[in-house]
């Protein structure tokens, strides 16, 4: 009963700290706002009609065409919500694959120590030891140019902080009065690195996730652009490698806005993410 | 536990990191990875003509003898040649990797040399307007996709006010001033925002230890403090993340590279996979494990022998 109280009262003193800077509470609403449009925009409901013509090309922004239009006529509105569409979806699930595979390597590893440990660590300095990009093009070579491919190439490349950082903890967790008490009253290992360890450490998970995000989104943009990455739809990588070739007409409009677009996003995540550490991370508290 | 044997430990670990990493890539592109002859051959290749090929390029041989063949040429270098341009991988390595380090080592040496004085400077002010500022500039450098920097740089200052060659690369110290000048700035603005963001919080964690109080307590300068004792301090982490992009500066930056023509290691690698030149990226692959896996042994022995508070495990 004890312990439940109290855990809640650091969640909701992390909250109470959150909303008190409005920095954090923009950052919130923008994160919101993106998710919205992302999903929206997933079921159809807008920027549905993307690839239709709806006027000349290369129309400049006017009040008609509020971002102006793309070589083949295209509103750069809707294709710049399509883009949000693929930042947001290739942010989410590369989050939540780094979450699994490093939460779950990393408290194998910390937890169990001894050979899983040698294994699990040996896999990872491997796995960190060749640059993420040349991972990045073997994925996509294997499972085809795609959204999939990046999905499951920036998820397979992003565990390895996340599991180093949960690895570190669960030693330093291991061996506390709580888990002792757990163990005492028959606990198992699978209960106490799950019911009683991993809600200890979640916090590292969220501000992860949280930076991650916005790193993914990063990533895709530069996947996009050399090709590798998602096709027949736009994304703000290939928005921006249409522009190329339109900077020198001085066609800027389409540059402009998947640079916009994806600069607020990233910079809400960014701030989120510091504000998260700060109100979550005790060690920091003061700073 | 003494520093030789700490360091003959971590060389020997280097062996099975090397096998795993052998073994990842020979995994990702000789085995999982579609045949690359189709598309060396195109669609109405004969079987005859496949099955040649595949001869030809040692596609034919045991796994075994093949991870065999992978692992062999990490140790030696012999990479075999190219399938596209049929050179000797070795030999494109060694020419393409002049043209990236004449990039990324002025850059790298300027952006470190600026971020660490920004850095202090923002230290030393920390929680007024300037830092705050500082952090804020810093983060939304961040937020913009490095593409953008490149796009807009190169067509401003390149095509638009004719300061800059817009791409392309030329030998010889004067002449090839013009090309590399505009890219090195593009990586000193790219690198800036994420490391002084950096080594501000590491300044800002020394600035709060007990022996800045210590110093401030005997009635110490703040000057003093912060290049006598917290810039020392903080060259401990500095230092070991600095020295962990170095295998990158050889390696060349892909994106760069690529947008300004200069024929390095990055525009290399980047035509091997537009191409599927499977050896060129799996020379690449094992070539670059090897410079990171030596880079951070490097960085946890300096980690040693610079701080010797730091416990060997």
């Amino acid at each position: 009963m004890m312990n439940e109280q109290k855990s809640k009262s650091l969640w909701s003193h992390a909250w109470d700290s959150l909303i008190s800077d409005k920095l954090t509470v923009l950052s919130m609403i923008i994160v919101v706002a993106y998710s919205l449009i992302a999903v929206t925009s997933a079921l159809g409901l807008i920027a549905g009609d993307w690839s239709q013509e709806v006027g000349p090309s290369y129309a400049a922004p006017s009040s008609d065409y509020i971002f102006g239009l793309d070589i083949f006529g295209r509103s750069v509105f809707a294709k710049t919500i399509k883009g949000t569409e693929v930042a947001m979806s290739v942010g989410l699930v590369t989050g939540i694959l780094t979450v699994i595979i490093g939460v779950f390597l990393g408290a194998l590893a910390g937890y169990f120590g001894g050979k899983v440990d040698e294994v699990i660590v040996w896999f990872y300095t491997t796995f960190s030891s060749i640059p993420s990009i040349m991972l990045l093009v073997g994925i996509c070579f294997i499972v085809g140019k795609g959204i999939l491919a990046v999905y499951l190439s920036l998820g397979l490349t992003s565990w390895v902080s996340l599991c180093r950082l949960i690895r570190g903890e669960f030693i330093r967790h291991k061996d506390r009065e709580y888990v002792q008490a757990a163990t005492a009253i028959g606990g198992g290992d699978y209960r106490k690195i799950f019911k009683h360890i991993l809600p200890n450490v979640l916090h590292i998970v969220i501000i992860n996730f949280s930076l991650q995000f916005q790193v993914a989104i990063k990533s895709e943009v530069i996947l996009s652009y050399l090709g590798l990455g998602v096709q027949g739809v736009p994304s703000w990588g290939t928005m921006i490698n249409d522009a190329k070739l339109e900077l020198a007409r001085g066609n800027w409009w389409q540059l402009a806005a998947a640079t916009a677009a994806m600069m607020i996003v990233v910079l809400a995540f960014n701030i989120l993410g510091d504000s998260l550490r700060d109100a979550l991370d005790p060690k920091l508290k003061g700073k | 536990m003494s520093l030789t044997s700490y360091i003959i430990r971590r060389l020997l670990y280097v062996i099975p990191v090397l096998l795993g990493v052998c073994f990842l890539v020979f995994l990702l592109f000789n085995v999982v990875s579609p045949d690359p002859t189709i598309s060396m051959l195109g669609k109405h290749a004969t079987q005859a003509q496949v099955l040649e090929l595949r001869e030809v390029l040692g596609l034919n041989e045991p796994l075994h003898i093949q991870y065999f063949n992978t692992v062999k040429s990490a140790f030696t270098f012999d990479f075999g040649r190219s399938w596209s341009t049929k050179q000797e991988i070795s030999e494109m390595i060694k020419s393409g990797a002049i043209p990236s380090a004449t990039v990324t080592f002025p850059a790298f040496i300027i952006s470190f040399l600026l971020s660490v004085s920004i850095s202090l400077f923002v230290a030393f002010y920390r929680g007024t307007f300037f830092d705050r500022a500082a952090v804020v500039v810093c983060v939304t450098l961040m937020s913009i996709s490095s593409l953008v920097y490149i796009l807009v740089g190169q067509w401003f200052f390149a095509f638009h006010l004719g300061w800059f060659e817009i791409s392309g690369y030329e030998e010889g110290f004067p002449d090839v001033v013009p090309y590399v000048l505009l890219p090195i700035l593009i990586i000193v603005v790219l690198s800036v925002g994420p490391d002084v963001r950096f080594y501000r919080t590491i300044m800002l964690d020394e600035i709060y230890q007990d022996y800045v109080r210590t110093a401030r307590a005997k009635g110490l300068s703040e000057k003093v403090i912060m290049f006598k004792h917290v810039l020392k301090n903080a060259m401990v982490s500095i230092i070991t993340y600095v020295v962990l992009k170095i295998p990158f500066l050889i390696l060349g930056s892909l994106l760069i590279e690529s947008f300004f023509g200069i024929p390095g290691l990055g525009g290399i690698t980047l035509k091997a996979v537009n191409s599927s030149d499977y050896p060129v990226i799996k020379a690449m692959t094992v070539l670059s494990a090897i410079a990171l896996i030596i880079f951070n042994l490097l960085t946890d022995v300096l980690y040693k022998v610079v701080d010797p508070r730091v416990q060997l495990k």
